[in-house]
């Protein structure tokens, strides 16, 4: 689950961690008040949308040549100004996709005086199976391209679960981004209770770019971007009430009120599938058969008719599919639940588009008998080729 | 020989008392008298599981208490999310050789807590959120459905649970059976890698070649293919056929398994099939050939 940068400041200074006043606006109206309210002499207004590439990104609304997602602003009326050019807009960035995303949410923060942009994050190094920092002198920019360019530059170092992140850590990332005087001290009390948020708060990815070091040589969490564990969320309420659905696609959404992990794409194809890694493959096969998917989705292991019908509707709600493909190989998943979903669906929706449906495995032949009892106009297949094939010729077809 | 469990193999049930755990212990019973030995349950000890055929469990209170009454070597955890950390270090603690955790969802840091432990053991932990491991005709530990399976001489191992039986089922039809299948699950911090399974089935005589079937997510495939390369080098090699899924899967999306994310531009399926490739084993373009390439390359 990501969270907007204002939601994951304000959760990174409940911990002490020396973040700059800010204000959140919600509401067009709120803007004036809040710019106001704030001291000056500089005033940054950051659009809150959860993607990264900000600064850079575009307003659809706006000439080509306005200011970008993030505006530093140096009098209460440019800030004002900024923030109301902005509200509703919706913005493009590298990472939204052409249709990019609207700016519902503004953040309104007190400008620093920046002497040096660090970067710095926390998340499960995968390969040791302990939690990392990864840190580099070179911040406030795109760190995957500095991985690429100047590999030398990143450093990762990994914390012991059990000490957590101790005395010599802190003094290692402190060495590594180069820090002095009260910026060093202050650094090494931030790295550690960044990790003490990241552990308490189940986070999968806490950044921080730019981590800066003031004129006074003091350091600043200047941009936060955090995620969480979805399989965690069980145990922090708190975090859950800070889910923005607006920045969800309104069919994951759907979906995940019944347990189904569907995936939005751009293709022709609707896919439902059991397991993760099928589901990711029979989209693969699609493409190779020379179409596109529409979706990701697995039922999952356990899945009911109730939420198989509730798949389907999923499915055929996006005007883009031209036909599905159902491809079950059942373990747990027994293939006669998911003949009776198809049927049911098939029935609700009045099914419009062709349907090919694959099965095997578990109780394969009583899934069979039920979908041609039903007198579905459905395609059979054999195998994964054979669907493939049939699905992607229904479609060129029509 | 097969690798990890045969038909001396003893399995501990953690969490037999619950659907899921009683469900999946019938099956395992069913399936060529696999020795499941008892299930533990904290508030349950002293009370008896009854299948469906009548076969009676013993419940333990805890793993240890299970594990000396009835000299298991292995468990099986069906316990929900959040309690499976804690059931796996129960295990590791009661010094059970293998460990198996069906349980999909756990926590990730539960996991690197888990994984330190496990480091410091000399226990082996299969997943979790995996479908078990079986040896055909000899043990089935997990929820993979057992009739695709027949005895013969391919190692399977995957990340992914329905691309595992797919494996299973291609190469019964192809007539050439498997000697141990394992699927070590789709999470990102887990007990055992492709390596260490691969070590295993090279060694093991039964296992004269190896399907291998990775995802997106990691680089779990790429110290893989690195590890077959060294390997190889010294002579220890078998004919490989690779696959892996998500070559359409779009960057910074979770598909489905928790450890199947392109992130930060790495775990992308294209490295991953370029250093397979380059360390010899014979990539499928497609999850339906995983059959007929492995008998096309073991007839090259």
């Amino acid at each position: 689950m990501n969270i907007h940068e204002y939601q994951a400041k304000a959760i990174l200074k409940s911990y002490g961690a020396p973040v700059a006043n800010g204000a959140v606006i919600t509401d067009a109206n709120q803007i004036d008040e809040a710019v106001a309210a704030m001291p000056g002499p500089v005033w940054v207004v950051k659009s809150q949308i959860h993607a990264g590439g900000r600064g850079k990104g575009k307003f659809k609304e706006l000439a080509a040549d306005a200011k970008g997602g993030v505006r530093v602003s140096f009098s209460a009326d440019e800030a004002r100004t900024n923030a109301h050019e902005m509200y509703g807009k919706t913005l493009v960035t590298a990472q939204t996709g052409d249709s990019g995303k609207a700016v519902n949410r503004l953040y309104i923060e007190d400008g620093a005086d920046i002497e040096k942009e660090l970067y710095l994050s926390i998340l499960v190094d995968r390969a040791i199976g302990k939690v990392a920092f990864v840190v580099s002198t070179e911040g406030g920019m795109d760190i995957e391209a500095v991985a690429h360019d100047t590999p030398e530059k990143i450093h990762t170092i990994g914390i012991n679960h059990s000490t957590g992140c101790t005395d010599a850590n802190a003094a290692t990332l402190a060495d590594a981004l180069k820090l002095d005087g009260t910026a060093r001290e202050e650094g090494m009390r931030l790295f550690k209770t960044l990790y003490q948020a990241f552990v308490e708060k189940d986070m999968s990815l806490l950044e921080i770019n730019p981590l800066i070091v003031t004129k006074a040589n003091q350091v600043q969490v200047l941009d936060a971007k955090v995620s969480f564990d979805n399989n965690a969320l069980f145990r922090h309420s708190d975090i859950v009430e800070l889910r923005d659905i607006t920045e969800e696609d309104p069919k994951e959404l759907e979906a995940s009120k019944y347990d189904l992990a569907y995936i939005a794409l751009d293709g022709d194809i609707g896919c439902m599938v059991n397991g993760a890694g099928l589901a990711m493959a029979t989209m693969d096969i699609i493409k190779l058969y020379g179409a596109e998917p529409a979706n990701f989705l697995d039922v999952g292991g356990g899945a009911t008719t109730e939420k198989v019908t509730a798949a389907f509707k999923i499915i055929t709600a996006d005007p883009n599919v031209k036909g599905i493909l159902v491809n079950i190989f059942g373990g747990i998943m027994r293939c006669d639940v998911i003949a009776e979903g198809v049927v049911q669906a098939a029935k609700d929706i009045a099914l419009s588009v062709p349907l090919v449906v694959r099965l095997e495995g578990t109780k394969v032949a009583e899934g069979k008998s039920i979908l041609e009892a039903s007198g579905l106009d459905l395609i059979a297949a054999d195998d994964l080729n054979d669907a493939a094939e049939k699905i992607v010729k229904a479609v060129k077809g029509n | 020989m097969a690798i990890l469990i045969n038909k001396d193999t003893k399995i501990i049930v953690q969490g037999l008392t619950g659907k899921t755990g009683t469900f999946h212990t019938e099956q395992a019973l069913a399936y060529h008298d696999t020795q499941m030995v008892a299930g533990t349950h904290p508030k349950k000890a002293g009370e008896k599981w009854v299948s469906d055929s009548g076969k009676e469990l013993p419940i333990y209170g805890s793993v240890a208490d299970a594990k000396s009454a009835t000299g298991a070597n292995a468990s099986v955890i069906y316990v929900p999310p959040a309690g499976a950390a804690d059931a796996i270090i129960e295990a590791i603690d009661a010094g059970v050789e293998l460990i198996t955790c069906i349980t999909e969802g756990v926590p990730v840091l539960d996991m690197v807590r888990v994984k330190e432990r496990l480091d410091a053991s000399s226990s082996r932990l299969i997943g979790p959120n995996c479908p078990g491991l079986l040896t055909p005709g000899e043990c089935k530990i997990g929820i993979m459905p057992s009739s695709i399976f027949r005895r013969g001489s391919v190692g399977v191992l995957s990340r992914s649970g329905t691309l595992t039986y797919e494996a299973v089922y291609q190469t019964s039809m192809a007539g050439l059976g498997q000697s141990t299948a394992v699927g070590i699950g789709g999470d990102p911090v887990k007990g055992t890698e492709f390596i260490d399974v691969l070590d295993m089935f090279l060694d093991d005589d039964e296992t004269q070649s190896i399907i291998m079937i990775g995802e997106i997510g990691g680089s779990a495939e790429e110290e893989a293919a690195d590890f077959i390369k060294a390997e190889s080098k010294k002579g220890r090699k078998k004919p490989m056929v690779g696959f892996i899924a998500g070559r359409t899967s779009p960057p910074g999306r979770t598909m489905g398994h928790a450890g199947a994310v392109i992130s930060g531009g790495k775990g992308g399926a294209d490295a991953k099939i370029e250093a397979l490739e380059a360390a010899g084993v014979k990539v499928s373009p497609s999850p339906a050939s995983l059959g007929d390439t492995l008998v096309a390359l073991l007839n090259s």
